[in-house]
């Protein structure tokens, strides 16, 4: 294969660029900046940890169907996971959030990395959101009832039937669980490739900006 | 911010570093949320207040079946005026000149007089009387079905929901089959006769829903369980459990004026409406909020982040 050849193609173009971009050593790093010492970066981790959990869970209700946790205690346990597991997951992220938030953490062309992490928060609510749905008890009987008033409003509700149960469970084990998946991992590839943000005024000196 | 403080920023970092075992940290973190699940799972489970049944009504609260089910001929009920997508008896709630839900059209039709009574009836080995009422009602046009079925919904509803105190007047079948359908609920028929509707497989329980939703009896659970949407109840969870707290900005708004003024107010009639699309303008600026003027500044000037890089300011003496 010549050089021009291997030059066209998309395979050849796509590792140059994975291994420009992404190497293993940004990938799996053993170092970090040491501005990278506060409490508030164990966040991301937890969420991703947490995140964890609820698939776990959420795999093995999943194989045991959805009525199964009101029957069987081992299965009202996986389902007292989940539960909790989502809890966490929400409690970690919301925080993860709010500390990019203040640390501006879009700086130095991290915007995309940004937009994917406000993505992801978006599609977890709606994937927690089919969940509370799908519970099969009195909870989620009326929460479909007054959801559906919101969809019904704009016009979602046409597409979107929060009483439709079928349609609801496969939409929370499968579309969304999925987009939420494929979203946290660019977003922390992202991370990865972008490395951490730098503090506000690291750069000041440099700029020729007063201390 | 300009193009050469961009690149640094972007630029991979070229002073100080420490050890960090990126692994260790990920595994530890899934080790104790792991324990920390497990813990709070075995000390205090999960919620699971059991589904309300169309038996369970029909038992605990007769009369408002009743009520309900000649609501649902007379097409007087909550599903019955609702409109798009499940029928065309109103407009729907709107956004100033656009009603967006009529424009889908109805998508998901609901016939609130044969869905929700007469189908279920005729599924069943019916008494005499409501045999004979069935029959009178499929052989009238519906001209004389809805007058028969609008005199006793408002005879009914003049004598407080009592069948016993209602006048004599031109009602038609209309008792008997009310009657039929409480005793067919009673004997726990009808939730499997709504469901199914004549097939096997079904998943969409869109109709039971709304038949519920149509009668006081589930409003009056959802109360007592604080899940009224006027009190928070979206984030709420049946029980001593946190709920959906993330939706606590969704159902904030339920909870202020000008969305919580009743019907009689523009906004207020169509909270609904309005509320998707602030959520919906909300969610889009929080993913795109470093293109935001004004907000995307707050960080530099309440300066949190010298809270979060305390060490590094101390060591470069920022």
């Amino acid at each position: 294969m010549s050089i021009a050849q291997e030059k066209e193609m998309w395979t050849s173009k796509l590792r140059k660029s994975w291994q420009k971009n992404l190497p293993v050593e940004k990938l799996l790093p053993d170092t970090q900046p040491s501005y990278v010492a506060s409490w508030i970066y164990l966040f991301g981790v937890a969420t991703l940890a947490s995140l964890g959990v609820v698939i776990a869970s959420g795999i093995v209700l999943a194989f045991e169907g959805a009525s199964w946790y009101h029957s069987s205690n081992v299965g009202h346990f996986i389902n007292s996971m989940h539960f909790w597991s989502v809890q966490f997951f929400f409690v970690f992220m919301v925080v993860h959030l709010w500390g990019k938030f203040w640390m501006a953490a879009w700086r130095g062309r991290r915007l995309l990395t940004w937009i994917t992490g406000g993505v992801a928060f978006v599609a977890s609510i709606a994937t927690a959101f089919t969940g509370y749905l799908v519970q099969s008890n009195f909870d989620s009987q009326w929460i479909s009832y007054e959801a559906k008033d919101g969809f019904n409003s704009v016009g979602i509700g046409s597409g979107f039937n929060v009483t439709n149960f079928g349609q609801m469970i496969l939409l929370h084990v499968a579309f969304l669980p999925l987009i939420l998946g494929v979203i946290t991992i660019i977003h922390v590839l992202m991370v990865r490739a972008k490395g951490v943000v730098p503090p506000i005024d690291a750069f000041n000196h440099e700029l020729g900006e007063r201390k | 911010m300009s193009n050469r403080r961009a690149e640094l920023e972007a630029a991979p970092w070229s002073g100080k570093t420490r050890p960090y075992d990126l692994i260790k940290e990920g595994v530890a973190a899934l080790v104790i949320i792991t324990i920390a699940v497990v813990a709070l799972a075995t000390l205090f489970g999960s919620p699971d207040d059991k589904q309300i049944t169309f038996k369970q009504w029909a038992v605990a609260a007769p009369s408002d079946f009743y009520a309900t089910a000649v609501q649902e001929l007379a097409g007087s009920s909550g599903t019955g005026g609702y409109g798009a997508p499940y029928n065309t008896a109103s407009d729907g709630v709107n956004l100033g000149p656009l009603h967006l839900a009529k424009i889908m059209g109805v998508t998901h039709p609901v016939d609130t007089v044969n869905d929700f009574v007469i189908t279920p009836l005729t599924t069943v080995v019916n008494s005499g009387p409501v045999a004979d009422a069935l029959k009178q009602w499929q052989s009238s046009d519906s001209k004389t079905q809805a007058m028969w079925a609008t005199n006793y919904d408002g005879a009914l509803t003049k004598a407080n929901q009592e069948p016993a105190k209602v006048p004599a007047g031109s009602y038609g079948p209309v008792p008997q089959l009310a009657t039929g359908l409480l005793s067919m609920a009673r004997a726990g028929s009808l939730d499997g006769a709504l469901l199914s509707q004549g097939n096997y497989f079904q998943s969409d329980y869109t109709k039971q829903t709304l038949f519920l939703g149509d009668g006081s009896y589930f409003n009056d659970q959802s109360t007592a369980s604080n899940l009224q949407g006027s009190t928070w109840g979206m984030m709420n969870e049946t029980g001593r459990y946190p709920g959906q707290a993330w939706l606590w900005l969704y159902s904030f708004w339920y909870q202020i004026p000008p969305f919580n003024n009743g019907d009689s107010h523009p906004f207020g009639a169509n909270a609904d409406a309005w509320i998707m699309v602030i959520m919906g303008a909300l969610s889009l600026g929080l993913i795109i909020m470093p293109l935001i003027p004004g907000v995307r500044s707050l960080p530099y000037k309440i300066k949190i982040h010298r809270l979060v890089w305390k060490n590094y300011y101390q060591e470069e003496n920022l």
